[in-house]
């Protein structure tokens, strides 16, 4: 019983979910609605759990003397001082001015755009990598981005000016993306597509059992 | 305290004065709305007096209402063809449409329910704001007016013939959706067929993916160097479907792990992910009978937050430096972060995720990267069971139908034969 009612309700539900997107009527119109709202409060509710999850194994961590409980420490401490803060200053605690605000757009922003302006640096060693001609498709590949990445940039049609227009390394840049990368992006979209399709159904009629753990 | 009598002329002074005020000053300051936009003349095509009578449109015509078709109800189109004053520099500066409820079988009062700036040849009002089963009559009203200096001039409006009675209801099938629905119907018999090929004992062929090939190797290298392995299942909740398919993955490599005696450790993003993904894990070091060897703390969660995750993730792998990650599920743009982090390490990475935009980055940074579909089938790729192979078979079915599809619409289009790709056109 413990799979199999799991699997009726994901039957029952996933069936539900492909009528509703046929049938226009009345409950079924309503369904997304209900279930997205179900989803919303069942996630708030679960939060807590990782919340509580990440603080248990913090402390654990600290108690213990572990490995790298410094890291451990400086999480407990981030946690305390935004839950206090939020919830002394209650319901306003968004409000522009108010601690909780000085936190986010002093500390956190920050700290999200460091993680993000990373990104260039991967991207550029990313690129060395893959773009080194060690044979025909590499090669093919370091072609087409030395066109898209010059077509992208003023000075890619500085250099081109003296041909006529269409001809230009901003327009070969937009063929590329236009034509050979969209045919292999659908491509691979419809790939998708046809697999989600297929994963769904597998779930549907209870064949697909590993997320709920486990098989026969 | 005496009282202060008042003087009678006094009295009778203000009375006269006010009476006045009123007789004088307020026609004046409510004459725009009295004289030139009346209620009670509305079925008489506007007021004669301040307004010249030459100003008056010819009304609206061919008003035709209907129920909106394939909808939930309570939406009533109303379309009607130009008025023969309805041109650049005409009479017909705007359209007001007004709804009447019957009663007792004749049409009640007039509400004006929207209005369409004029200028266009056919004209479609969507009225989303009816009750299903009730009967309406609806009148297109052909406005003209002058306005001086921002105020309002003069108004003159011309009514259309009624049009109605007309009922909104609710439709039990959208049948513009009906290719979706022959796509799914065929695609799910495509499956089902081979799934019951599958149960009868007949032999499925299954390309190779290298990426899954490669679980077992990679497993097997992190109890080599007796380091852990990392499996990061992506941003997304457990409404996604990358999710799932990422968390049965992590069953199979779970049970590796559990056979090889190595750590597996799953940080995870999503407190609902954290939950499933303990279970299966879980129940996977069960199945190959190691139940004392799984511990709470292997799947933990980390935080909700993108750039906080891909942060505590490198942290980890800088630090603690696993053999294997594999990162299986959605990634946005912290793919990268991740996977050169993971390869500066020299970890052996597999990474699978339907996200094309993130694709080329675990391309280039991973040393196995399930594309796509690849994705969706590795957990009847890894288990082997017959029933999960004659998925993947029905979907390769469906794929040469898009195929066959996809060629016949490219000559079809060419040719100029058929409008072929209006077949595949989706209402959202």
């Amino acid at each position: 019983m413990r799979r199999e009612i799991p699997l009726l309700i994901t039957g029952i539900v996933g069936v539900g979910f492909v009528i509703q997107y046929f049938i226009p009527h009345a409950p079924f119109s309503y369904m997304s609605d209900w279930f997205s709202d179900w989803f919303s409060i069942i996630g708030a509710c679960a939060i807590v759990l990782g919340a509580l999850n990440l603080m248990k194994i913090s402390i654990q961590k600290v108690i213990s003397r572990k490995k790298d409980w410094g890291y451990a420490a400086v999480i407990i401490a981030s946690f305390l001082l935004i839950v206090i803060i939020g919830m002394v200053e209650g319901k306003d605690f968004r409000v522009p001015g108010t601690n909780f605000d000085w936190l986010y757009r002093y500390m956190y922003i920050p700290l999200s755009a460091t993680m993000f302006a990373i990104l260039a640096f991967f991207v550029a060693s990313a690129s060395y990598r893959a773009f080194r001609a060690r044979n025909f498709e590499a090669t093919l590949l370091l072609i087409a981005a030395f066109f898209v990445m010059m077509g992208r940039v003023p000075v890619g049609d500085i250099i081109t000016g003296f041909m006529p227009e269409g001809w230009r390394l901003s327009n070969l840049a937009s063929w590329v993306m236009n034509y050979p990368q969209a045919a292999g992006q659908r491509a691979i979209m419809i790939g998708i597509g046809l697999g989600i399709v297929s994963t769904s159904l597998r779930v549907i009629l209870g064949i697909e059992r590993s997320h709920i753990g486990g098989g026969e | 305290m005496p009282k202060i009598a008042a003087n009678p002329d006094l009295k009778a002074g203000s009375a006269f004065f006010m009476y006045l005020f009123f007789l004088l000053l307020l026609p004046q300051v409510t004459g725009a709305q009295q004289n030139i936009i009346p209620d009670d003349t509305f079925f008489q095509g506007g007021r004669s007096g301040e307004v010249p009578a030459e100003t008056y449109p010819l009304p609206a015509i061919n008003i035709v209402v209907g129920d909106n078709p394939n909808d939930a109800g309570e939406t009533i189109n109303i379309t009607w063809d130009r008025s023969p004053d309805d041109f650049t520099g005409g009479k017909v500066k705007e359209y007001r449409i007004f709804r009447a409820e019957v009663i007792d079988g004749q049409p009640g009062e007039y509400k004006e329910v929207g209005d369409i700036p004029a200028g266009k040849t056919v004209y479609s009002y969507q009225d989303g704001n009816t009750r299903d089963g009730v009967s309406y009559y609806y009148v297109v009203q052909a406005v003209n007016f002058l306005k001086i200096n921002n105020e309002l001039a003069w108004l003159a409006e011309t009514l259309s013939e009624p049009a109605g009675p007309v009922k909104s209801a609710a439709q039990w099938f959208d049948w513009r959706r009906s290719n979706a629905l022959i796509g799914v119907l065929l695609l799910s018999s495509f499956i089902i067929i081979f799934i019951r090929q599958a149960r009868s004992g007949k032999e499925l062929f299954i390309r190779k993916i290298a990426g899954l090939e490669a679980v077992d190797e990679a497993v097997g290298r992190a109890t080599e160097m007796g380091k852990k392995i990392f499996y990061i299942p992506g941003l997304s909740d457990m409404d996604n479907m990358q999710t799932i398919a990422s968390i049965t993955i992590l069953g199979r490599v779970a049970e590796l792990a559990a056979q090889y005696e190595t750590w597996l450790e799953v940080p995870v993003c999503r407190s609902m992910v954290m939950v499933t993904a303990k279970e299966v894990v879980k129940e996977a070091y069960s199945k190959v009978g190691r139940p004392d060897a799984f511990q709470e703390d292997q799947v933990h969660y980390l935080t909700d937050d993108q750039f906080g995750y891909a942060a505590g993730i490198d942290g980890m792998v800088v630090r603690e430096r696993p053999a294997t990650i594999f990162f299986m599920g959605t990634f946005y743009a912290e793919s990268l972060i991740l996977a050169e982090t993971g390869n500066s390490i020299g970890a052996i990475q597999i990474a699978g995720t339907a996200m094309p935009s993130q694709l080329p980055f675990f391309v280039a940074a991973c040393d196995y990267t399930l594309i796509g579909e690849e994705l969706f089938t590795a957990s009847a790729y890894l288990s082997k069971e017959p029933k999960l192979l004659g998925s993947i078979k029905g979907q390769d079915m469906g794929k040469a139908v898009m195929l066959v599809a996809i060629i016949t619409g490219i000559i079809m289009e060419t040719f100029g034969i058929w409008d072929f790709s209006s077949l595949f056109s989706v209402i959202e």
